[in-house]
């Protein structure tokens, strides 16, 4: 671990600049992605990556150079190609940070089980193959995958002002879907996938609930098959957590993104219908709803110590029972907008620049179990696992669609219905909110694949809620 | 003199070719770029950078079985060299591991394919003082991405491959103070100021429309114009999945019902997988020469994208495509719609510039939904009355391009792709804009 560190910092050293301030954001990572698709074993696929991002300074504007040559001669050429844009922008900046703040802490973050030496890729295989191979021999059962993706980043940040922050965090993403059809219609049910990951060891293959669940996801996409549409109309709505996730993070999380409301995403991820005038004061949704930035949570995805600018990451509300309090903005948007925010500046690697990002975004628990939760309905509809997701560029106007839907009637739950979608205004939707499962209902879930800014960078999220129950919303199935 | 990126990739290949041992055959990529970044927001530099960066792709194939490792290559020769020989004893040690591969496919031939493009690229002070002098009293906000880019293939049974390109794409919306946007691209391989010029004057134009009051429409269907950016969403969509020889085969297509024989859109929409003339490299990721391949015939599903894999497994032959079989340079034909006339045709309708965010709400009925976004207007007896506010549509491609497609325009616009999702993407789409007599406007 850090084996670079020692190499890096005395490059860092022996580097001449002129800046008044920069840094070095160096970034290792590598990957290992398996698969058993139809009983198949797909080619193994390994990447290896290595770079880093200098950043300079120079009255009060700043610019970037990344690369992969990381040589002392490559390094200062690096520094050199981002001192000279700097110069050649200051007449045309937007921005003036001479009076930005800079950090200049020390430390060092490690994920969970970090050094637990995990199977070797054979038995990752079996595992998988045995998974593939417990799928039921039925002629509508057409596609179905086993697979594992881990990941490792080691990441140093380096500045002029003395910082030096170096995290290393191991991320496993199990998965396993199946896809029943019958000619006409199909349809799926999956596991994990892009809505599972955590940091740590093994043990989150456990937490995933992947082995052996092989037969009932595979019996779920059947039902599925067989099942009537969902009906339209408006009916309370128990959200479960793989759900919840994918609802906070598109009408909480990319709303509350402090550079959308300051317009930098205005041409591509989009802006906001929260405005910088909201916190403080806005009720975002019913006094149910605690909304947290919780980098605490060991194996939460995007649990860290401190964020890509170098940042001290805590946990923090952003909405206290439905009140707005702070955006999801870091120190350059706290500096820009002079609202508190939090430490969420963060880049996909080493060769794209910190911006403002989701990390760990979470719903509190409340005091229902998930008995209660369904106890308390009268019309209404489960629905489990998200496969699609859309909503407007200001984060209001939002259609989500899951894979798994089962009706409520007089606090039972009764059948299985197909293509559960439901649609709604993020700005009116919170303020349904009429109940909040117990801890027993929380999960810690996210997804590797959160895409924004230009150029483009996707990231690992965290997001862990409780099942959440919404009084009348819009629901409805597909043509099928 | 450092060596070029060519040279780098002829090196690494010499290199792996010397350490092959018998009975091993490999594949090897190689993609490259350096990047110039610079962002806008209010007309003002929000964020600036510039990226180097190359990698290799290394597939190892060996008594039946073969993996695949990617690594990053830093410029010094002998130490990408060290890296090569790593990558290579890691899939040499997991080849021994894998049971035998029943879809492995080797293309055998020693095709060979250069292509090399070196205009040049404006210099980064003439970019930023065009902005300034044309925009800079407007709130523009978007980005500037330009540098070359770099793509190499070899393989053991000779095939050898290079593309070489600079390009360029200025994406960027201008924002009228109430909140309503007009969007515009200007990209390509060879820049000139006028002609972005010129861009910036239409934009600003539009631009006019969107001061006049914002008028909201309840759901329903609505006779809407479709503009090629708008298409170019849908045909994104389509993209995913839509033309894959294996999502077809295994009921993940949302064009299954099509390709089935069981639908059909209207005779006007024949889709082709146009590489010839496209800015996509020749050959895929897989290392085959690419072909241009007729999707849909007049509204008929023909045929699909087939990877080597799929071709493999589904007895099929293959034809180019990349290993995850979407298209790289989607073509939709022209229609008899003169865009002159696009606002009298319209009638009374909408006028969607773009669209935003699609995705399923019904895969296998191919039901999407999305949203307005950008310089979207309400029309009365072809006269704008002005931008609509954001509006969602929940509809069917058998409607939106079968039974309620009324033309297609004559003209078409070459679209170029702005991801930069790890690095430069080229493809690209060449659409017409589209005329349906309904659109189901849900929220």
């Amino acid at each position: 671990m850090f084996d670079s560190s020692a190499l890096l910092r005395q490059r860092f050293a022996a580097l001449r600049s002129t800046a008044e301030l920069f840094s070095l954001r160096h970034v290792k990572q590598s990957y290992q992605g398996l698969s058993v698709r139809r009983n198949v074993t797909e080619p193994p696929f390994f990447s290896q990556d290595e770079g880093a991002m200098l950043t300079v300074r120079i009255n009060g504007v700043e610019a970037y150079a990344a690369t992969a040559d990381l040589s002392q001669a490559g390094l200062q050429q690096a520094l050199q190609q981002a001192e000279a844009l700097a110069r050649q922008i200051a007449a045309h900046s937007l921005l003036d940070l001479r009076e930005h703040a800079v950090p200049s802490e020390r430390h060092e973050h490690i994920s969970p089980n970090f050094e637990q030496s995990l199977p070797n890729l054979a038995d990752c295989l079996d595992l998988l193959a045995a998974e593939s191979a417990s799928v039921p021999k039925d002629s509508r059962l057409v596609d179905w995958q086993a697979s594992l993706g881990i990941s490792r980043v080691e990441q140093t940040y380096l500045n002029s002002a003395g910082a030096e922050l170096r995290h290393a965090q191991r991320f496993l993403f199990p998965g396993l879907g199946v896809t029943a059809s019958d000619g006409q219609d199909s349809q799926s049910r999956s596991l994990g996938r892009d809505n599972f990951g955590q940091q740590g060891g093994f043990e989150i293959i456990q937490r995933c609930g992947l082995v052996g669940a092989a037969r009932r996801v595979a019996d779920e996409a059947l039902q599925l098959l067989l099942a009537p549409n969902t009906p339209s109309g408006p009916r309370d709505l128990l959200l479960m957590p793989d759900q919840m996730m994918l609802q906070i993070h598109e009408s909480i999380g990319h709303p509350l993104e402090m550079d959308r409301i300051l317009g930098d995403e205005r041409n591509y991820a989009g802006t906001s219908f929260v405005k910088a005038s909201d916190f403080g004061h806005l009720q975002y949704g019913s006094t149910l709803l605690n909304v947290t930035f919780d980098p605490t949570i060991d194996e939460e995805l995007a649990s860290y110590s401190h964020d890509d600018d170098g940042t001290r990451a805590r946990k923090q509300f952003l909405i206290r029972q439905g009140k707005l309090l702070r955006p999801l903005g870091g120190a350059l948007s706290q500096f820009r907008s002079g609202l508190d925010g939090v430490a969420n500046s963060r880049a996909c690697s080493w060769n794209r620049a910190p911006i403002d990002r989701m990390a760990n975004l979470n719903i509190e628990p409340g005091d229902q179990s998930l008995e209660q939760l369904i106890g308390g309905i009268e019309r209404g509809i489960l629905m489990r696992t998200n496969r699609s997701w859309s909503i407007d560029d200001a984060r209001n106007k939002f259609q989500f669609g899951c894979e798994w839907g089962q009706l409520i009637e007089e606090g039972q739950l009764k059948g299985v219905v197909k293509n559960p979608n439901y649609r709604g205004i993020s700005a009116q939707f919170w303020s349904n909110l009429a109940a909040v499962g117990d801890r027993s209902t929380f999960q810690v879930l996210g997804t590797p694949n959160c895409g924004k800014g230009e150029p483009n960078q996707v990231v690992r999220v965290g997001h862990a809620s409780p099942a959440c129950v919404f009084r009348q919303i819009d629901v409805f199935g597909g043509d099928a | 003199m450092s060596a070029t990126p060519q040279q780098r990739f002829e090196q690494l290949l010499s290199a792996l070719r010397a350490a092959l041992q018998d009975g091993e055959q490999f594949t090897l990529g190689f993609s490259a770029e350096q990047s110039q970044f610079i962002r806008f927001n209010h007309a003002k530099v929000r964020q600036a950078g510039e990226v180097s960066q190359a990698s290799a792709q290394l597939r190892l194939v060996r008594d039946g079985r073969q993996a695949e490792q990617q690594f990053t290559l830093c410029g010094d020769a002998e130490l990408d060299r060290q890296r090569l020989h790593e990558a290579l004893e890691q899939l040499r040690q997991t080849l021994p591991l894998l049971a035998l591969d029943p879809y492995l496919s080797l293309d055998d031939s020693a095709w060979q394919s250069h292509s090399q493009q070196q205009q040049a690229l404006p210099d980064t002070a003439e970019v930023l003082a065009l902005v300034e002098r044309e925009a800079g009293q407007l709130d523009l906000v978007g980005i500037y991405a330009a540098g070359p880019i770099c793509r190499g293939f070899a393989s053991s049974h000779g095939a050898f491959g290079w593309h070489q390109a600079n390009s360029f794409n200025f994406d960027w919306s201008l924002f009228h103070a109430n909140g309503q946007a007009v969007k515009a691209n200007y990209a390509g391989q060879s820049w000139d100021a006028a002609a972005m010029v010129e861009r910036l004057r239409l934009s600003r134009e539009q631009l006019a429309f969107l001061g006049r009051p914002a008028i909201t429409l309840k759901p329903g269907s609505y006779r809407a114009y479709l503009a090629p950016a708008a298409m170019d969403e849908i045909a994104g969509m389509l993209g995913w999945g839509g033309f894959s020889a294996q999502a077809l085969a295994t009921g993940n297509s949302p064009l299954q019902r099509l390709y089935s024989g069981d639908a059909q859109l209207s005779p006007l929409v024949s889709f082709d997988e146009q590489v010839s003339g496209s800015l996509s490299p020749a050959f895929s990721d897989e290392g085959l020469p690419r072909r241009d391949v007729r999707l849909i015939g007049e509204g008929r599903g023909l045929e699909r994208l087939i990877s080597a894999r799929s071709a493999a497994e589904f007895a099929l032959t293959a034809n180019g495509a990349d290993s995850y079989e979407a298209p790289c340079a989607l073509s939709l034909a022209p229609g008899n719609l003169p865009s002159a006339q696009i606002l009298q045709r319209l009638g009374t309708g909408l006028y969607i510039s773009n669209l935003w965010y699609l995705n399923y709400s019904d895969l296998p009925a191919a039901r999407m939904t999305g949203l307005t976004r950008f310089a979207t207007f309400w029309v009365e007896d072809g006269q704008i009355q002005g931008p609509v506010s954001t509006m969602r549509f929940d509809d069917t491609l058998y409607n939106l391009l079968g039974n309620q497609l009324e033309d297609l325009t004559c003209e078409r616009e070459l679209i170029l792709s702005t991801s930069t999702y790890g690095q430069r993407h080229t493809g690209s789409s060449h659409l017409p804009g589209a005329l349906v007599k309904g659109l189901t406007l849900t929220l």
